[in-house]
């Protein structure tokens, strides 16, 4: 049973230079308790499939395609009905916890706003909920009467998370959730997330740049560069063997320490992701591929099946060849 | 060997038979480079200045109230103004065929004393700010380049300045020094510096830690070198946008010091205008043809600064945000 | 916290401190004899007066006894005399005419406040539309226009009557004069006068409010805790009101108070354009008369009105925002 289910999904935002095409044909499938992961640097796209997901788009942008959570298709929801869908179905971890939450206002109001307004409680049984989400993150109840400036970054980001859990969704979206973290609090959240996830059988799907990140995480991942998915697969395999060489730089530029495969240097690949609105033709990686031949440059490729349960967007994918580690 | 600035295809010889071009035009000294780059930015800003229309229409505007000051003569014969000039007509009449404004209370054309009261605006506008801009930018690099105590000392000024009410205390100093435009000019430019003051403080102080500048001390710079070849230059554009603003502000402040009878009374200005207007009951006598014109020129004319102020801040300060 | 109260209060007195040293030295570095300044132009320029305002300045003591003398007389209300009520204490002349600038000020600050940010929410949560547009032009135009010339208009329309205005409001003053009502037709008989001052000055200065206001809330509109309330199923007014505004709200005040200061400028002009007899329309009667005493205690009265408004609005946003109020 799908709890998530993208078909085709394009954003395109409207800006002042003219649209700019931001995720350029997407799909994905997230099932009942399953984590998928979604990994790419900045600006390939990721953050604006979260915004796409609960149409959390700035006015203007336009979106096709389908969003089915649940069954029930978000892109042509009412805007009744996708406010109720809002965060009851799938909720958002959002980066950073920096300035997602209010700073003028309690953690513990705005922990019960979004079950008061979801009318699941009054404001009162509300505030005792509260306590118990804090709870569950490892945070003790007295720091309901909190501002969010009295805590500090992996204790926001434990709030939000409590806040996530809030409505109890069938979905949550990990948007970069440790990214803005200190290393040693990255992991605690991670495992927190973790456990999390086991203990309530959430779906999610977890965004980051940080490739190692997803193999613990995630049992199934995807790599997006600019605006499309080039690879998935189930994770373990996909960061062992990649299929498609971006995956493969991604990679090697996230050593583990001790592991044999990085005894050389971390290699990082020349150049940059290209702007959303100058894609090169043809496979938008080849002028950055090391193992770009001639019909790259004309010829998009497609996902092609490159293994078991896995997909890679390279031409070398049909001719049989998979890149060499 | 051929100089270093002749580079290039002119290390290949030309085969024989064929003039070889003269090298392009290439600048020899600092300063000419430095004033190519100069004029070359001026042009861009003046290519990304055309594109908006909200500062294309203030400048119009400028343009159009610069030429009625500078060709008044040409538009309003001066006799116009003297109350005892035989050109005049009928006291406060309503506007006419040889009047277009109507008269004021001496029979004088309205029209001419707008025409004639663009000039005075004008000036004080331009030259309360020059001085206001000048005691501003020295204050502002005294303070944020030497720093220390002086700064500490300058910026308590400032603040003062900024908080004290602008109108109470310009007419305390007004009243005293007398009625004069001088002694407008004066006043409004040295009450209104704290602005630009801030702007180049703050300039200053970036500016001071920039590597080309700590180069240019290590290589010996005096202080007057650096303020003038390296700060100067770069708080030149801040403070452009905000010295066009100024001007507008001036306007107003001597409009409303004449208004309030501060000005000089012998001066045609539409500040006294107005003031002589309504001294004389225009307001009650519903005289609007006397009331309207002094203050819609007025109006416009700060329109049309403010507006190329807003369009030139736009291009010339790094924005964090679009509004 | 309470160390940056403290520091605010010390900076206020340090302010007013130079708006007295401001004020001495005002007269006593102009080129001249400055008892011959003071009574340049007046009736009174005879060598006795001279010789009593030399000495009522005390003009032949050393300076810092001079500035003592002086400090203690500021702080004390001891004005001197003004000139033009005839010997009357300065002080009691202008307390005599405070009560009519408070009521029509405080009045016309709080409907500008109020209108002001109300236009300035809903242009700024609206941005780019008509009413948002239709409000930053109307706000750019009364700027660059003078707010006398808007109550001239104002009173020529309104008072005088001109072409399909009605003449319903009087011509000026702070009652009917010669007339000797009590009780609440004295009220409504001041608030008849009040009606076309208080509008204008409201007018004037609104659009400043308005303009911050947005601005402020554009500022909070980018801010990522309004995308997590939107994410949450927040409708949109409640996101306004209660996740943009209170954080908006914050900056805002503090300007409003800071610009207190610009409205008492401008009621100067518009008293005197109305004959509303405050401390404004004072400050035009000292300029006319050369009232030189009562015109620098006007300027110190004003600048003690706006440094206590910036105190209050310091004060304000120590204890409004949670971030301070903690530090």
């Amino acid at each position: 049973m799908s709890v998530l289910s993208v078909r085709d999904l394009e954003v395109t935002y409207r800006t002042q230079a003219g649209p700019i095409p931001a995720v350029r044909g997407v799909s994905l499938d997230i099932a009942t308790g399953e984590v998928l992961g979604l990994a790419g640097e900045s600006g390939c796209g990721k953050s604006s499939i979260v915004n796409a997901i609960l149409r959390l788009v700035p006015p203007g942008t336009t979106v096709t395609g389908e969003v089915l959570l649940n069954g029930e298709n978000v892109l042509t929801m009412k805007p009744g009905r996708l406010r109720a869908v809002r965060w009851t179905q799938a909720s958002v971890v959002f980066q950073g916890a920096m300035h997602a939450l209010n700073p003028v206002q309690r953690i513990g109001d705005q922990l019960a706003e979004a079950i008061v307004i979801h009318g699941q409680s009054r404001q009162r049984e509300a505030l005792v909920r509260a306590g118990e989400l804090l709870d569950q993150v490892g945070l003790p109840p007295r720091r309901l009467r909190d501002y969010p400036h009295e805590l500090s970054g992996g204790q926001k980001q434990r709030v939000m998370i409590a806040m996530a859990l809030a409505c109890s969704p069938s979905l949550i979206i990990a948007d970069e959730p440790t990214t803005a973290l200190d290393v040693m609090v990255q992991a605690q959240v991670l495992s927190l997330l973790n456990e999390l996830q086991h203990e309530l059988g959430l779906a999610m799907l977890f965004i980051t740049h940080d490739l190692s990140v997803l193999v613990e995480i995630s049992g199934r991942l995807a790599i997006m560069y600019a605006g499309k998915i080039v690879e998935q697969g189930p994770s373990v395999s996909v960061f062992e063997k990649p299929a498609h060489p971006y995956t493969e730089a991604l990679a090697a530029a996230f050593p583990a320490i001790g592991d044999q495969r990085f005894r050389k240097a971390p290699s990082g690949l020349g150049g940059d992701p290209p702007q959303p609105d100058a894609v090169p033709t043809g496979c938008s990686f080849h002028p950055r591929c090391p193992y770009a031949f001639d019909a790259c440059a004309s010829t998009v490729p497609d996902l092609y099946a490159s293994g078991e349960g896995r997909r890679s967007a390279c031409l070398l994918v049909p001719k049989g060849e998979l890149i060499a580690r | 060997m051929r100089p270093p600035e002749a580079l290039g295809r002119y290390d290949v010889e030309a085969p024989p038979g064929v003039e070889p071009t003269p090298p392009p035009e290439v600048p020899r000294s600092p300063r000419a480079i430095a004033w190519t780059r100069r004029r070359m930015s001026a042009k861009r800003v003046w290519a990304t200045y055309r594109k908006n229309r909200l500062g294309m229409i203030g400048l119009g505007a400028l343009v159009f109230f610069i030429a009625v000051a500078v060709f008044a003569p040409l538009i309003a014969s001066k006799d116009g103004l003297d109350p005892t000039c035989t050109c005049t007509g009928v006291p406060l009449q309503p506007p006419s065929l040889h009047f277009p404004f109507g008269t004021d209370n001496f029979g004088r054309s309205v029209f001419t004393l707008t025409v004639w009261g663009s000039r005075p605006s004008l000036i004080v506008g331009l030259f309360a700010t020059l001085i206001s801009v000048a005691i501003g930018a020295v204050i502002g690099i005294f303070a944020g380049y030497f720093g220390g105590k002086s700064e500490a000392v300058l910026m308590r000024l400032t603040d003062w300045f900024l908080v004290i009410p602008f109108l109470p205390l310009a007419i305390v100093l007004a009243s005293i020094l007398g009625p004069s435009l001088f002694v407008i000019i004066v006043v409004i430019g040295v009450t209104s510096w704290p602005s630009t003051a801030r702007i180049v403080r703050a300039q200053s102080l970036t500016v001071k830690t920039r590597p080309y500048v700590e180069r240019a001390r290590a290589l010996g710079a005096g202080h007057w070198h650096l303020t003038s070849r390296h700060i100067l230059p770069n708080v030149g554009p801040l403070i452009f946008a905000n010295t066009v603003l100024l001007i507008a502000i001036a306007i107003l402040s001597e409009t409303t010091l004449s208004f309030l009878g501060l000005g000089d009374p012998l001066t045609t200005s539409w500040g006294t205008t107005l003031s002589a207007a309504f001294g004389s009951g225009a307001a009650s006598a519903g005289q609007w043809w006397w009331l309207l014109p002094p203050g819609l020129a007025i109006v416009f004319v700060v329109l049309a600064f403010t507006l190329c102020g807003f369009a030139l801040d736009e291009i010339l300060n790094p924005r964090l945000r679009e509004r | 916290m309470r160390g940056y109260l403290i520091g605010k209060i010390a900076q206020a007195f340090l302010t007013l401190l130079f708006v007295l040293v401001f004020n001495f030295f005002l007269f006593r570095v102009m080129p001249g004899d400055p008892a011959a300044i003071l009574l340049r132009g007046s009736a009174a320029f005879n060598p006795e007066s001279l010789a009593a305002v030399r000495e009522d300045l005390g003009l032949d003591q050393p300076l810092p006894e001079q500035f003592v003398t002086y400090l203690g007389d500021a702080l004390t209300f001891n004005w001197g005399d003004s000139f033009f009520q005839s010997g009357q204490p300065v002080s009691e002349v202008i307390s005599g005419t405070i009560w009519p600038t408070i009521l029509l000020v405080g009045t016309a600050t709080l409907a500008s406040a109020a209108i002001g940010l109300l236009i300035g929410i809903y242009g700024g949560w609206k941005r780019g539309s008509r009413f948002d547009i239709g409000s930053l032009s109307f706000t750019l135009f009364v700027w660059a226009m003078p707010e006398f010339w808007f109550g001239i208009l104002v009173l020529m329309a309104f008072s005088g009557g001109v072409g399909p205005f009605p003449a319903i409001f009087p011509s000026g003053g702070y009652e009917t004069a010669a007339s000797d009502l009590t009780g609440l037709s004295h009220v409504v008989d001041v608030l008849n006068h009040m009606v076309l001052p208080f509008f204008v000055l409201t007018v004037a200065y609104l659009g400043e409010y308005a303009l911050i206001m947005r601005n402020s809330l554009l500022d909070v509109v980018g801010d990522d805790f309004i995308q997590t309330a939107r994410a949450k199923g927040v409708r949109e007014k409640q996101i306004l009101w209660r996740h943009a505004v209170p954080n908006a709200l914050l900056p805002t005040m503090t300007v409003v108070f800071l610009s207190i200061g610009f409205i008492f400028s401008g009621a100067i002009t518009i008293e005197y354009v109305f004959s509303w007899p405050g401390l404004g329309w004072l400050t035009v009667q000292a300029i006319e008369h050369k009232d030189y005493p009562l015109l620098q205690a006007l300027f110190l009265v004003f600048s003690v009105a706006v440094i206590v408004a910036n105190l209050i609005a310091d004060i304000l946003y120590t204890y409004l925002d949670p971030r301070v109020r903690a530090a």
